[in-house]
């Protein structure tokens, strides 16, 4: 169904926290400018394949290969290093900081010779992304703690989408925002696929996975049970898969 | 909204309460004590001598603060500082002499910076240890006695002499004062101490070494308190177990009322400063007042709650 080579491929990956397997025998392809959507229920595993994508853990055993080159991260700025981002559910913000402090946490841009922070040019740029992906906020100058629930995510998405070469991961992105906001939100993830990047989005909600994704995979008590395509298959498919009952 | 959260909110009473505070003092003592002269350059200048510690001090406590941690032990620095300083020079030059008691701060603080970063232990309990260890120290080092430090050239540097015809207590202030600011506001590390103390979760996994962070931040904190400590011993020619401590309130109030958050993640060196000449204002109004010591302590305890009130109270609550 694919004709290019996918950005990120998982293989035989399995993860272990002691006599726990949280993940056994994972395998999944993910292409550039394509939403994969992982559904499950609660304790599936979900966030820990996130881990593994991200390098937070080392899977037990298994392959990453990041474009079709075998990699192994040592830690989450490694996978950063490489293009891949996350969304975390938390968001992972500074909520006393502006919106572009946050955008630049960790990476800011400075002067030279004298190495001070170049806030003008982190707040342009912050004022350019932000209109690109339509993240409606008041300014880039704005607290975090000023913003709404939507608002804050965009600023997440804003920034995971500002630094992702290849990939960016989403753990269950629109889980505490209402039905305005969650509309907000999957716009944005919408425009993210003109990138060119490989979208991996987490949710418990089906009408989302449906609208969003170009493909779909289940797991169940860490098993990969399936990829679907989105368009050539249906919510009483995917029900039956998560559950493990047949309709 | 009440008309007292209106008028505080027109005014950005919290962020501005040090400016608006000691802008209230220094008219209302310079209105009550105008015939003892409290507005004579000589008591005005001295006011900012009498501080140059304790604001060396809260620049340190700033970016402990804003990292999310906070220093108890920097009043016992300033004694085993200023102790250490004392000795070597007495067999040794100057310049040996305050690079030991530098280092001597920044090696407590460094201790505190390992303990609480890479033991993991709460940093007000670490420091709260080793302010009750170091003030021991400082009594053993010399049998309680006073080391006299009367050397001109290091009077001169670091405490009671002028440099370009300005007191030289007055150059380390602005100068600290300065490079503080730059480094907190301006610089790399400053925004990532910053954001340690937001939030370390989302600065680790945005690639901050939080743990170094809490490291130098102490370290920080110590080595002020080390600078602190030679500047007391140079103001007074001679340095004493008891020199920082009473300075563990006077400094925590000065930096909390400049506006800095106590869980970290907000801070400001130019709050702290105004903050520490308001504290020694306060101290010097208080003297000439003619109170007795006793009532001193109550009334600066007193100011210092009301100050730390208005600073911190969470109108939203
Ligand atoms: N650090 C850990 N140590 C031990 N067990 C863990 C650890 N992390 C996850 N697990 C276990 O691995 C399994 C999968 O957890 P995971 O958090 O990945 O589930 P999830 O699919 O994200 O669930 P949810 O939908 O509730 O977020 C669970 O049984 C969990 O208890
Ligand atoms: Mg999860």
């Amino acid at each position: 169904m694919n004709q290019q080579a996918p950005v990120l491929e998982l293989k035989k990956i399995r993860k272990t926290f002691g006599a726990v397997v949280a993940i056994q025998d994972f395998s999944l392809e993910l292409y550039a400018g394509k939403v994969t959507a992982l559904v499950g229920d609660n304790g599936a595993g979900k966030s820990t394949l996130v881990k593994i994508m991200s390098g937070v853990y080392s899977p037990t055993s298994g392959d990453i290969l990041l474009d079709q080159e075998p990699v192994k991260f040592k830690n989450s700025s490694t996978a950063r290093a490489k293009g891949i981002e996350v969304v975390y559910q938390d968001l992972a913000l500074c909520d006393q900081q502006p919106v572009y402090m946050n955008l630049f946490l960790g990476r800011e841009y400075t002067k030279s010779p004298i190495p001070v922070l170049d806030r003008k040019r982190m707040v342009k740029e912050t004022e350019a992304l932000v209109k690109e992906l339509d993240v409606r906020i008041p300014s880039a100058l704005s607290a975090i703690s000023d913003l709404s629930g939507g608002q804050r995510q965009g600023v997440a998405i804003a920034r995971a989408t500002h630094w992702a070469e290849k990939l960016i991961l989403l753990d269950e992105p629109t889980a505490a925002l209402g039905v305005a906001e969650t509309a907000r939100v999957e716009s944005i993830i919408q425009g993210l696929k003109a990138r060119n990047i490989a979208i991996f989005i987490i949710s418990h909600s089906l009408d989302q996975v449906f609208r969003l994704s170009d493909n779909i995979c289940v797991l169940r008590q860490g098993v990969q049970i399936g990829v679907r395509e989105t368009a050539k298959t249906d919510k009483n498919e995917i029900v039956s898969m998560i559950t493990g009952l047949s309709y | 909204m009440n008309s007292f959260q209106k008028v505080s909110q027109a005014l950005n009473l919290k962020n501005n309460i040090v400016y608006l505070g000691f802008l209230v003092i220094f008219g209302f003592f310079a209105i009550m004590l105008y015939d003892d002269g409290f507005l004579t350059s000589r008591n005005l200048s001295n006011i900012v001598l009498q501080t140059a510690p304790a604001t060396i001090m809260a620049i340190g406590l700033v970016f402990a603060l804003s990292a999310g941690e906070i220093d108890l032990s920097f009043g016992s620095i300033v004694a085993v500082s200023a102790l250490t300083t004392a000795v070597v020079m007495q067999e040794y030059p100057i310049f040996i002499a305050v690079a030991a008691g530098m280092l001597s701060g920044l090696a407590i603080g460094a201790l505190n910076g390992v303990l609480v970063a890479y033991l993991k232990l709460p940093s007000f309990l670490v420091t709260l240890a080793t302010m009750g260890l170091f003030a021991g120290v400082a009594r053993a080092m010399t049998n309680l006695r006073s080391i006299p430090a009367i050397d001109p050239n290091f009077t001169g540097f670091f405490g009671s002499g002028k440099l370009f015809g300005v007191p030289s207590l007055i150059i380390w202030t602005v100068v600290a004062v300065a490079v503080g600011h730059i480094v907190y506001r301006q610089s790399k590390f400053g925004a990532h101490v910053i954001a340690t103390g937001d939030n370390a979760r989302a600065a680790q996994v945005s690639g901050i070494h939080v743990n170094r962070i809490r490291l130098y931040v102490l370290s920080l904190s110590g080595a002020c308190a080390g600078l602190a400590g030679i500047l007391y011993t140079g103001r007074i020619q001679a340095a004493k177990y008891t020199l920082g401590e009473a300075d563990l309130m006077i400094v925590i109030a000065a930096v909390i009322v400049g506006g800095t958050a106590l869980n970290g993640g907000k801070g400001s060196i130019i709050g702290a400063l105004v903050g520490s000449l308001l504290m020694g204002m306060l101290n010097n109004g208080l003297i000439l007042m003619q109170y007795s010591v006793s009532q001193q302590m109550m009334v600066r305890g007193l100011i210092i709650l009301v100050a730390v009130a208005i600073s911190l109270r969470d109108v939203s609550r």
